[in-house]
């Protein structure tokens, strides 16, 4: 009488992870598999049937499973919950931020991340800087290459981050607080430097199109700056490095100062009442040309400790 | 500099307390900068000045009663600060 409960009670956990009809794919299907023979009695994953005596008829186990009325029951509760606790997620993400907006700058391929990094350390030869529209919304990234997006910037986040832990390893400086000290304060330095380019917009009254998302994306890409920096730092010593981060400093702040006059900087006749910007169109130019220069501080703040 | 996360919500709710107490009758509008200076220009393009006073005023009216609780918090974040901090060499 316990080997039933026993398959009852090994297979409600299991429950989750067999999923049912294949609509949810949150869980791989693995359950379909032919079950393998084990003659010393293991239990082995993906058909967690009752105990070593029944053993031997593991082929069998598997089709009792789907055929278990209870079984049944027990995983289409526990789709459900799945499905529930998907929602409440969303419905609560959605709260802070939208998610529509935030795919659009997920929206890429690799041709559009090639080209886009090619532009990013050599912006000079890029003849188009405008952001091309589609009937009042801006084109994806996949279609625009002047589009900023989100994926290069967090790639290189993530990049960079490893790319320290090395450095520091290199020096023989490494352990795991450094690492999480050296990510916060990357973070923290995005951080600052979007809601100061968020406070200057705000109090010069430029009416751009610029969202927080897209400065959160001019911000970040700085970071593939920094991992080649890093990278000549570490190939080839002190002088590389040093090469390496006047070519990034002047290649990003072409990049930045090409991107951000075409948004911020007021065109000739964009104004209906003729008066262009009260507040002086030069304090516009210095928030666009400090921007720029903040980079390659940043840029040496966050990368000379990780090459001596 | 290492910054953390706690530094910077610690920069910020200083800084906030640090607007908020800015006294309106004594002290901005002897500097001219009181709520009733700034507000002249109804073109499409108020000035940086009058953007600023609208920042200082709004930031006072948000935290009008949250003066207190503010000093009050900052010093709770410190004390927990100190317990997070003490046996990691790295923190500030």
């Amino acid at each position: 009488m316990d080997l039933p409960h026993h398959g009852y009670r090994a297979t409600k956990p299991r429950a989750r992870a067999a999923p049912p009809a294949g609509d949810s794919v949150l869980f791989d299907d693995t359950s379909s598999a032919p079950p393998v023979m084990n003659s010393q009695g293991f239990y082995t994953p993906g058909h967690n049937m009752a105990g070593p005596p029944n053993d031997m008829h593991g082929g069998s186990a598997v089709n009792n499973l789907f055929t278990d009325p209870m079984a049944n029951a027990a995983m289409m509760y526990g789709s459900s919950i799945a499905n529930q606790g998907k929602d409440i997620v969303n419905k609560e993400i959605s709260r802070f931020m939208s998610v529509n907006k935030l795919k659009y700058f997920f929206a890429v391929d690799t041709r559009y991340v090639l080209k886009k990094l090619m532009i990013l350390m050599f912006p000079y030869t890029h003849q188009d800087w405008e952001v091309r529209y589609h009937r009042d919304t801006p084109l994806t990234p996949r279609q625009d290459v002047n589009a900023p997006d989100l994926y290069i910037p967090s790639m290189a986040f993530i990049t960079y981050i490893l790319l320290a832990g090395m450095a520091l390893g290199i020096q023989k400086r490494f352990s795991p607080e450094v690492l999480g000290l050296c990510a916060s304060t990357a973070l923290v330095w995005i951080i600052i430097e979007v809601l100061i380019m968020l406070l200057s917009l705000y109090l010069l009254t430029v009416h751009s199109d610029l969202s927080t998302f897209d400065l959160i994306a001019y911000s970040g890409y700085k970071y593939v700056g920094m991992i080649f920096t890093v990278l000549c730092g570490l190939l080839f010593g002190s002088d590389g490095y040093y090469v390496a981060l006047v070519w990034s400093s002047c290649a990003l702040m072409f990049f930045i100062v090409r991107s951000l006059k075409m948004k911020i900087l007021p065109s000739i006749s964009s104004d209906s009442m003729g008066m262009g910007s009260n507040n002086k169109p030069q304090l516009r130019l210095y928030i666009t040309v400090a921007t720029a220069v903040f980079q390659p501080i940043i840029i040496y703040w966050l990368t000379s400790h990780l090459v001596r | 500099m290492a910054f953390t996360l706690y530094t910077l919500i610690q920069t910020a709710i200083l800084c906030i307390n640090a607007i908020a107490v800015l006294h309106e009758e004594r002290f901005l509008s002897k500097m001219g900068w009181g709520a009733d200076q700034g507000v002249g220009g109804f073109g499409d393009d108020p000035g940086v000045k009058a953007q600023i006073l609208n920042l200082i005023r709004s930031v006072r009216t948000v935290m009008r009663g949250g003066v207190v609780v503010n000093s009050g918090g900052y010093r709770v974040l410190q004390l927990l600060g100190e317990r997070i901090c003490d046996n990691a060499s790295w923190c500030i």
